[in-house]
């Protein structure tokens, strides 16, 4: 009986340590989904090729039509179709949360005693650095397409910042709903059933004052054209501040709604 | 701040429901320390939604509880510190290595990343897992699963180690495995706190059993009390003709003192026996009157007959998955 006392051996004098404080613990969470990419590739497929493809499709498909030339359209588009791109895979955040819950492994993290939200933070800054990803790779083909921002270099920065801004303010919609949807499917219907109107019906594609005044209506009160119309005027260097400042309340507002909701359902999840 | 108490789980009328369904419908417990409590019961009686209050995941809608001597609800986080679940699915990483798995909940119960790293090899090589420990926990067989998914419960020493069904779905050898590893640590002191579909496992490993069914307690007490309401299981006897078995049945109903359950079709006779002396006796009574016995078997107690027992009926399954929620 060998193993027997091996097992003996490795259980004695093992008093748990001080519980790691709430940094350390969402550190080791961010550091659980970074090891997650490296088993599974693919997951980043959402942020490499979806940029390539959307940037690509939209440019060429509507440009002729929309600015009768597919250069002129790319400096307009390419601003919206970040902010439509990055607001889409801000999803998959609740997604990986859902299997997680439904899996069980989401047990053990809500029996061990840390803080409670480093398990969202931790994978919240980790869909943070995706998000950078997709700007950074999106914003370097439209370089090579031929997009010049207007505001060179540090208005690109500036602006994918108050992207990042937004889309982890808006995660936090998804990782509630991550957590009180029963299936990653439903998940999935409901995030697209409120992205897609989202995004399309914005300023993203087209100048708003070419549609029907009911349209525009919703339109200007869509928090995805604010995001874009601050992206946008960063990124051509027109005055864009009190976008900017709209883009900072919605963010404050969805994470002082959905945070505490957020934690809410996480303690009290049957 | 040490409370010195003399039961590890201490629970008054518990009560969970989920809608209208009473998962947990009145409980009461008491878990003396150092000990295996078995908690058996069919699927969707209630033993992992009690389990769940108990590792503080699920508010009871009523009743109060103490675990380890803490309030379930109050002390939250006091109880989290002295326990440690092995949950019926999942309780680890899939897409993580073994080791990847062990440093992660190192990491997380506070140890710095050297120390999370060497207790994660040791806690390898303890549960022979050293050669896998690079693959990723998906690839693993049922039993490695469930080896990684207990020494991932006890990186640090929990008081009271809670696990869901352990052996569900595992071959002899693994279950036998895992059994070892439960009285490998209640030999080092801890509570285990374990539930089962299997009288057997009951059996093998719980100092006390409590049997559940329909989110009710109805029955708690040592493997030996239980069995004795049972008896010690039956005796089943199979004939070539009806000839044969209508002789035997009236010598077996005699040797043994009760009613015998004919079956005709198969020519089969089942009796509950109380002690195994007695049916290996009537057994000879047939040899020597000359029944001519096609074959014979004794067959454990089952679950469902301490069910029967106790309950009258069969354990109903319809209640099955209401307790996962």
């Amino acid at each position: 009986m060998n193993k027997n006392t091996t097992i003996e051996e490795v259980f004695q004098n093992h008093e748990r340590p001080k519980k790691p404080g709430a940094l350390n613990a969402s550190a080791t969470f961010a550091w659980r989904a970074l090891l997650r990419i490296r088993y599974v590739p693919e997951q980043l497929f959402d942020v490499t090729v979806f940029p390539i493809i959307f940037l690509l499709m939209f440019t060429y498909l509507f440009g002729g039509a929309i600015s009768g030339s597919t250069g002129e359209y790319l400096d307009f588009v390419l601003p919206g179709i970040l902010v439509m791109t990055v607001s889409m895979i801000t999803m998959y955040t609740g997604l990986d949360l859902n299997k997680d819950i439904e899996k069980g492994v989401f047990d053990r993290f809500r029996s061990l005693p840390i803080w409670r939200p480093s398990v969202l933070v931790g994978a919240l800054v980790v869909d943070a650095v995706r998000y950078l990803i997709a700007s950074t790779i999106m914003i370097t083909l439209g370089y090579i397409l031929g997009f010049r921002p207007e505001a060179g270099f540090f208005g690109v920065i500036l602006a994918v910042l108050v992207l990042l801004l937004f889309a982890f303010s808006l995660s936090w919609i998804w990782t509630m709903l991550g957590i009180i949807v029963r299936s990653e499917k439903a998940l999935m219907g409901i995030s697209m059933m409120l992205l897609f109107p989202l995004t399309f019906l914005s300023s993203v594609f087209v100048n708003p004052t070419t549609m029907p005044n009911w349209l525009q209506v919703f339109v200007d009160i869509n928090p995805i054209t604010f995001v874009v119309d601050a992206v946008r005027g960063i990124i051509h260097g027109t005055d864009a501040m009190s976008d900017i400042l709209m883009v900072i309340y919605i963010s404050i507002g969805l994470i002082v709604v959905f945070g505490p909701l957020t934690m809410y359902f996480f303690r009290n999840k049957n | 701040m040490e409370k010195k108490k003399m039961y590890a789980v201490e629970a008054t009328n518990l009560v969970k429901t989920f809608g209208k369904e009473h998962a947990v419908d009145g409980v009461d417990l008491k878990i003396p320390k150092g000990i295996v409590y078995g908690f058996l019961g069919p699927n969707g009686a209630g033993k992992t939604t009690t389990i769940r209050m108990l590792a503080t995941l699920l508010k009871p809608n009523n009743g109060h509880a103490t675990v380890m001597g803490y309030d379930l609800v109050e002390e939250a986080d006091d109880v989290r510190q002295k326990i440690s679940l092995t949950g019926q699915f999942a309780s680890v990483d899939e897409e993580l290595s073994g080791r990847e798995n062990l440093i992660f909940i190192g990491r997380l119960v506070g140890y710095t990343r050297k120390e999370a790293k060497q207790r994660a090899d040791e806690l390898l090589a303890a549960f022979q897992l050293t050669d896998a420990s690079k693959r990723q926990v998906k690839k693993y067989s049922g039993g490695m699963r469930r080896r990684i998914d207990i020494a991932a419960s006890i990186v640090t020493s929990p008081e009271l180690l809670f696990l869901d069904e352990p052996t569900t779905g595992l071959d002899p050898r693994s279950r036998n495995q895992v059994w070892d590893i439960v009285r490998a640590l209640v030999k080092q002191g801890t509570t285990v706190f374990l539930t089962t579909q299997y009288l057997e496992e009951a059996d093998q490993l719980a100092d006390l059993i409590g049997v559940i069914d329909h989110g009710k307690l109805i029955a708690e007490g040592t493997s030996k009390e239980l069995k004795a309401s049972v008896g010690a299981g039956s005796l089943i006897v199979n004939f070539d003709n009806e000839v044969e078995l209508q002789r035997a049945s009236t010598i077996l109903e005699e040797q043994l003192g009760e009613k015998a359950d004919k079956d005709l079709k198969d020519y089969s006779l089942t009796l509950p026996i109380k002690e195994h002396d007695k049916a290996a006796v009537a057994i000879g009574a047939l040899a020597n009157q000359n029944v001519k016995i096609k074959e014979f078997s004794m067959a454990q107690p089952s679950l469902d007959e301490v069910f029967l027992t106790l309950t009258g009926k069969l354990p109903d399954q319809e209640t099955d998955g209401v307790v996962n929620e």
